[in-house]
């Protein structure tokens, strides 16, 4: 039978891919945004199988609010990109470095 | 093995299986397929284990939203992606060294990891006589609607803050102007003019 350390294995390697492609893809801030996404839905996935395993509904709830905050975190993150690329013709990492940080 | 095993694995291996090719896959576009294809996945483990609301927002909200949001950008961004993906195999140790350590100690928490003392005796236990929806809005709109609150707050705020980064007032474009129209009147917009026979304007 499938049990909590199913979902949590498949969680735990999510989100290592999701780290992994922050690191790979260093040029492209499309795709570090989208491993993001899947971090977070690694995290979505811990809550809900602790959530239903441990018979507490609280889980999900917070599921529920990681998911909201996720969307804002899009769209926040991709109206920044549409306005870089406007003013510097360009999506890559390397040269967001206008503020020498 | 059970039917519910053999599904478990088919959605967990395509799941995993599709989030490689999300930060692996040459063209964004595929990756934002392949993101799409992720959570649908995702979704279908969610059901199996019995959280059928967060599954199906899961599907309104990424699938539905999120993915779209982000295959407009991909699509509407003219970069040139062949050249964004040179760095590649020059990250790849570090990355793939990063990645094995997080798995690492994610098994390792996992291999050692029970359950503390008292903890399933939770104020908010699940119930099996209603659905999972009616759990979660009992709960939702009672205990967390201070932060059911919220969370629409900051999804307005995300909303404006979208629209005002984004929005271009463009140059020698024309607008209508409603103050204007709605001041104009008739000694201002005709313009009466004697015109003697015999001779033009």
């Amino acid at each position: 039978m499938i049990g909590l350390p199913h979902y949590l294995t498949v969680a735990a390697i999510l989100f290592t891919l999701g780290t992994l492609g922050i690191f790979l893809n260093r040029k492209n801030v499309i795709v570090i945004l989208m491993s993001v996404e899947l971090i977070l839905l690694a995290v979505n996935i811990n809550f809900v199988a602790f959530s239903v395993f441990l018979g507490n509904i609280t889980g999900q709830i917070f599921a529920l609010f990681v998911l909201t905050v996720a969307a804002a975190e899009a769209a926040i993150g991709l109206a920044i990109l549409v306005v870089f690329y406007r003013n510097r013709g360009s999506i890559a990492v390397e040269d967001i470095n206008t503020m020498k940080g | 093995m059970t039917l519910a095993a053999l599904f478990f694995y088919l959605f967990a291996g395509v799941a995993v299986a599709s989030a490689f090719m999300v930060i692996a896959s040459r063209n964004p576009v595929h990756s934002v397929l392949f993101l799409i294809l992720t959570f649908v996945n995702a979704s279908g483990l969610f059901i199996l284990i019995g959280a059928e609301f967060l599954a199906m927002i899961l599907i309104v909200v990424y699938v539905g939203a999120v993915a779209v949001l982000f295959l407009f950008v991909v699509m509407m961004l003219d970069v040139d992606f062949v050249e964004l993906r040179q760095g590649f195999l020059q990250y790849l140790p570090v990355g793939v060294l990063v990645g094995l350590v997080f798995l690492a100690e994610l098994v390792l928490v996992l291999g050692s990891w029970t359950f503390g003392e008292g903890v399933t005796g939770a104020v908010l236990t699940t119930t099996s006589d209603v659905s999972n929806t009616v759990q979660i809005g009992r709960v939702l709109y009672t205990e967390y609607v201070m932060f059911f609150q919220m969370a629409g707050l900051v999804l307005l705020v995300a909303m404006i803050g979208a629209i005002v980064l984004t929005l271009r007032h463009r140059e020698n474009v024309k607008r209508q102007s409603i103050p204007a129209q709605n001041a104009r009147n008739k000694a201002a917009a005709i313009d009466i003019v004697k015109v003697p026979s015999g001779k033009g304007l």
